[in-house]
């Protein structure tokens, strides 16, 4: 082989390789996609945003995941990144979909750093405390601990048979409806997570969507 | 002054090794008295972790002595150096082939018996030096097991019968709280502790190894899950106090992160008060204090310090499951 052609092989090897490592890095700077679900105006004035926890994403590279998913114009988008004004008052509605267990600190079991310090469960009175250690347990949190907020969703029935398998959920399927109020702080990047052990087949829910970006944890974009 | 016309310049003659040796030692000597006057008296005084408990103190002062005699060591690495690079190196105008090996080295006694005899001395004396820091302070705030060697006055291995306040730091993926075991197993999410009063740190996780490391007050101990870490400290000023974790401990390991108060006795009561207030629906669901958390087998609860778990209904109030 003569020195241009070693020369040209070498410099396309190297072209390849540079490329593959960028795409590499695209990859993952853009997987999950990172979808800012901006909240919208309300119509008392607050803003809103819409979620769903749902027990399997059904579709990606980890179709088996617990994730949250946003409503963003009406169409659901699997996204964790929420964008929200600063010094506002945030309406949050989440549709949770999984079923619930006990909680690895009950600690979480008070809901806490919203406005009045409760949540309303499917449209009832606003309540404090959900206990992780009855009935269906708790199926997943929404909790910024940087902020101190936290609040926690009861599971759906674990004999419920008409359980959403692959996101997004309809309405149809059993789920609970949680909705609470949070004043979002001055701007900033505030990191959101679930506190429920809810990474199925990894040891004591530790895993897996849980510890896993865009899934049970993602960023609250606060913009001024 | 320009040379005479015709005339020769008179050869500077070859330093001895011994002038060489006196030469390297004056400069290592005046840089190293320097250095250390400096690092003591300028730096020392702001050195981590600061002033804000009696450990943190004693910390501070140990990096004080320990960096001060650091500058001989420091200083006489890049003194050498620096004397080798301008005086012994070979000189451009030197023939390629008058370049060669220089000469060989050969043991010394002296040297060795004096290198040995100091590196000894000094190492002994840090050793000495530690330990007695530690023994003086109380582990000087270091996590030190669940048997800790250096207790205080009051300590007792139960929790609820310490004379010391017993402030229990629980690590999970990925926040801090916090439990006051002689308040009732009081659990907060802010870390409030009273200045002037000494505080057990009895230090845990619940699911993998963290690490509890109040900065500013020089408080730092692993929260290993099963295992109940014990440090100590008395907070000597009323501020904040900047907590982290200080093990990689997974995707959130970056923001966990919060922020405690250091606050007068008075006002420490006045937050108990408070903080029971505020959780007084949710104590009864909170499992009873003990040293350590273990997960049971159906994935995410735990249940104290019993192994193998009960079988049955797990603790907290049957009814109602939802409280308004």
């Amino acid at each position: 082989m003569t020195r241009p052609m070693r020369a040209t092989a070498v410099g396309v090897v190297f072209a390849v390789f540079v490329a593959g490592v960028t795409m590499l890095f695209l990859y993952f700077l853009n997987y999950p996609p990172t979808v800012a679900a901006a909240a919208t105006t309300g119509s008392s004035g607050q803003e809103d945003i819409h979620l769903q926890a749902v027990p399997a994403l059904g579709t990606g590279p980890h179709p088996t995941y617990v994730s949250y998913l946003a409503d963003i114009n009406g169409k659901w988008v699997h996204t964790t990144m929420f964008e929200l004004k600063a010094n506002t008052l945030v309406h949050f509605t989440i549709d949770q979909y999984d079923t619930g267990s006990t909680l690895r600190n009950s600690f979480m079991d008070q809901v806490q750093g919203t406005v009045d310090g409760t949540e309303v469960l499917n449209g009832g009175s606003p309540v404090r405390i959900i206990n992780d250690n009855t009935d269906n347990g708790i199926g997943h949190t929404f909790s910024i601990p940087t902020l101190g907020i936290s609040v926690p969703m009861p599971g759906i029935p674990s004999a419920e048979t008409n359980v959403c398998s692959v996101a997004p959920c309809d309405s149809s399927f059993a789920h609970n409806t949680i909705q609470f109020t949070i004043k979002t702080p001055a701007a900033g990047l505030y990191p959101w997570q679930c506190f429920v052990p809810c990474g199925l087949g990894w040891p004591y829910g530790n895993g897996g969507g849980m510890s896993t970006l865009g899934y049970m944890g993602g960023f609250l974009k606060v913009v001024a | 002054m320009t040379q005479p016309a015709g005339s020769q310049a008179t050869p500077r003659p070859e330093r001895t090794d011994r002038q060489h040796v006196l030469r390297i030692a004056v400069i290592w000597v005046v840089l190293s008295v320097v250095g250390m006057v400096l690092v003591y008296f300028v730096w020392g005084p702001h050195m981590p972790p600061g002033k804000d408990s009696d450990q943190a103190r004693v910390q501070q002062d140990g990096n004080r002595i320990l960096g001060t005699i650091a500058v001989p060591v420091f200083v006489f690495v890049w003194v050498y150096l620096g004397y080798v690079l301008t005086n012994w190196r070979v000189k451009s105008s030197t023939p390629v082939d008058e370049v060669g090996d220089g000469p060989p080295l050969k043991g010394h006694r002296g040297f060795q018996a004096v290198w040995l005899g100091v590196t000894t001395v000094t190492v002994l004396a840090l050793f000495v030096f530690g330990t007695v820091d530690l023994a003086h302070n109380d582990g000087a705030g270091t996590g030190s097991g669940q048997v800790p060697i250096f207790t205080p006055t009051g300590y007792n291995t139960d929790a609820t019968k310490s004379k010391l306040l017993v402030v229990q730091v629980i690590g999970q993926q990925w926040r801090w709280t916090f439990r006051y075991p002689q308040y009732g197993g009081l659990e907060t999410a802010q870390m409030v502790i009273p200045a002037g009063q000494e505080v057990q740190y009895s230090v845990t996780s619940l699911d993998v190894i963290h690490s509890f490391w109040a900065v500013n007050l020089g408080v730092k101990a692993d929260a290993n899950p099963g295992v109940n870490n014990v440090a100590f400290a008395t907070a000597s000023k009323i501020g904040s106090v900047n907590i982290r974790c200080d093990e990689l401990c997974g995707l959130w390991h970056g923001a966990m992160v919060t922020t405690g108060s250091v606050v007068s006795p008075a006002d420490f009561k006045t937050w108990v008060t408070n903080a029971q207030a505020t959780y007084q629906q949710l104590i009864p669901f909170l499992p009873p204090y003990a040293d350590i958390y273990l997960p049971q087998s159906d994935g995410g609860y735990y249940d104290p310090g019993q192994d193998p778990l009960p079988s049955g209904p797990p603790p907290g109030p049957a009814s109602p499951s939802v409280i308004p």
